[in-house]
């Protein structure tokens, strides 16, 4: 018998909204999950804010969008944490011994996972209107933005996913599912011009996808003025198009490859 | 009768270790098959097989008829699974909890509704229905669990050791649903490491060591097989031993075996109360006291030992043996 895949959205939803309660009965939870982004927002712009100079804009907006993308890419880390909290419970056992879409638990969990991050960029985007940063284009574009940035928050879980099914416990979890978004989100434009970079990282930071997002989200907020601190060569020219391309790519990976870990998913 | 779970020569390797080496299994419609042995036997293992969490190096299985390898999904249509550890959402009501996998089963959000309601109600659980499930206790738990395994009333029941780490109460309370489940009707596979519950709840009884089957029979076959029931006595002086071993020889089913250091004499009987009763009456007519008398059930690990030669490793739940005697 063959699963439609409305029976997986359906099921999927079945599923986020059990993960959803989750965050509703354990309120400090998601306090924590805000409070580190707010945290940053207000380090960076206090701390480094006046520490580091990219010529040619205001380094307060400029960093924004790096901050999103950062927290989003670690938020992803819920993903493999979750996963693997209920693979050694043995959640995922009787999830997987019912008649229901193999596809159903990741995308309720990349569902809710995806509702969270959204609760955190709208938090960031309070505080980062308190400390100064202004969306400068316009109203479609600030939406396509922040879209954007959902989007690849969500192709970004699936990453996770995949390594929250193939670790052994919640600890391992807990750092295989952050250690590599270290190098993947400081090796970009987040906080710095990729021009200051030596030359041989400079096309490695300028291709990582993270800086094609931040630069993309930095576009459509009008934080990044033609010409300042974009790097150089085709990513520069075209951020968007590689944002959703990176963002796209990822999913088509790692989706078939998160089905497959969770159709041999043992519990410990 | 039709067979409802059969497998055949199940192997599952991992690495050096086969945790499954040609395992075979029949359980008729409407029976209970009790998987006994010791921890890491493989018995988890058959069970993850059998319900499509796990695919064989080798081998086949059938449940009702449906090739678990080859069409899973319709299996997981048929079958219920509750496993050794309360697989709950902790942070969910029990209410909850059924009610999600009333969905999952895709009976419709109205009817997943009712059933979770019937469910607690059965299980004694309507109290706690709107509670979350990390405030239940253990035994709570399972039943809760077990009710998850019932959502879609299956008529395939897979339980993997449902009544390990429950406290005696909850384990009788566990055992009377599970019975109530058979009369209704319900194929079962059911997992222990107790021999005392294989025998309560089982028609038939596969002791497997190292992922072979090594006995196989009804829970009185086996018994028989180890020995059954065994009533010992310990006298004080030698002299003794002689009437001793008459008055069991006119008791017992079998001669009585004598261990003359320790002034020990064992014998099998059929019924240990009646056979205790009168050992005690006619040791009292002839003027002998023992300084200990009692009956002795198998334990799993006499059936280990009998059968194996070895004791069930990791066996930390069963009394421990004085020693082992012939």
């Amino acid at each position: 018998m063959s699963m439609s895949p409305l029976t997986a959205i359906s099921d999927g939803f079945v599923v986020a909204k059990r993960n959803l309660i989750k965050i509703k009965r354990i309120p400090d939870l998601i306090i924590f999950t805000l409070v580190q982004p707010i945290m940053f927002v207000l380090l960076f712009a206090y701390v480094f804010g006046g520490a580091i100079n990219v010529p040619g804009v205001n380094y307060r907006e400029y960093l924004m969008a790096g901050i999103f993308v950062q927290t989003v890419a670690f938020g992803s880390g819920l993903t493999a944490i979750g996963l693997a909290e209920d693979m050694q419970k043995g959640i995922i056992d009787r999830f997987r011994s019912l008649p229901m879409s193999r596809a159903a638990v990741l995308l309720g969990r990349t569902s809710s996972d995806l509702v969270n991050n959204a609760l955190v960029v709208l938090v960031m985007t309070l505080c980062g209107l308190l400390v100064g940063w202004r969306i400068r284009d316009g109203f479609v574009e600030a939406v396509a933005g922040f879209a954007l940035l959902l989007f690849f928050a969500y192709a970004m879980s699936w990453i996770a996913a995949t390594i929250g099914l193939s670790v052994r416990s919640v600890e391992v979890a807990q750092s295989a599912g952050l250690i590599w978004l270290f190098p993947l989100t400081f090796l970009s434009n987040a906080f710095i011009s990729t021009d200051t970079l030596p030359g041989w990282l400079q096309p490695i930071a300028d291709w990582n996808p993270v800086s094609s997002v931040i630069l993309a989200v930095r576009d459509l907020f009008g934080n990044a003025p033609a010409g300042a601190g974009r790097g150089s060569g085709f990513p520069a020219e075209h951020p968007i198009l590689l944002a959703v391309l990176w963002s796209v790519a990822i999913l088509v990976i790692f989706m078939p490859l998160a089905v497959n870990r969770y159709r041999r998913a043992a519990a410990r | 009768m039709t067979d409802t779970i059969v497998a055949r020569g199940l192997v599952k390797a991992y690495g050096d270790v086969r945790a499954l080496d040609g395992l075979d299994l029949t359980v008729p419609e409407g029976t209970v098959l009790g998987l006994l042995g010791p921890n890491g036997a493989g018995k988890t293992t058959t069970v993850r097989i059998l319900t499509t969490l796990l695919r064989p190096d080798a081998g086949s299985c059938t449940v009702a008829g449906v090739d678990v390898l080859r069409d899973p999904q319709r299996v997981r249509q048929l079958i219920g699974l509750s496993g050794q550890y309360a697989a709950v959402d902790e942070h969910l009501t029990g209410f909850e909890n059924l009610e999600m996998i009333g969905r999952l089963y895709h009976l419709g959000r109205r009817r997943a509704r009712e059933r979770a309601r019937e469910l607690l109600e059965r299980f004694n659980l309507s109290d706690a229905a709107d509670r979350p499930a990390k405030t239940y206790s253990g035994g709570m738990r399972r039943r809760l669990d077990l009710a998850g395994a019932l959502v879609a009333q299956p008529k395939v029941l897979f339980l993997d050791e449902p009544t390990t780490g429950l406290d005696p109460r909850s384990r009788l309370a566990m055992w009377e649903v599970i019975t109530e489940l058979v009369r209704e009707g319900t194929t079962l596979l059911l997992t222990t490491q107790y021999l005392e519950e294989a025998d309560q709840l089982a028609h038939d009884i596969v002791v497997i060591d190292h992922g072979r089957a090594i006995a196989h029979g009804t829970p009185d076959e086996l018994k028989r097989q180890i020995g059954g029931e065994r009533l010992e006595l310990t006298v004080g002086a030698q002299e003794e031993i002689t009437t001793v071993t008459a008055i069991l020889e006119a008791i017992g089913t079998d001669r009585p075996t004598v261990d003359e250091e320790t002034l020990r004499v064992t014998v099998p009987v059929t019924n240990g109360p009646t056979a205790l009763i009168e050992a005690v009456r006619k040791l009292d007519g002839a003027g002998i006291a023992p300084t200990d008398i009692g009956i002795r059930r198998p334990t799993l690990d006499d059936v280990f030992l009998q059968l194996t030669g070895h004791q069930a490793e990791d066996h930390s739940t069963a009394p421990q043996r004085e020693g082992a005697r012939a």
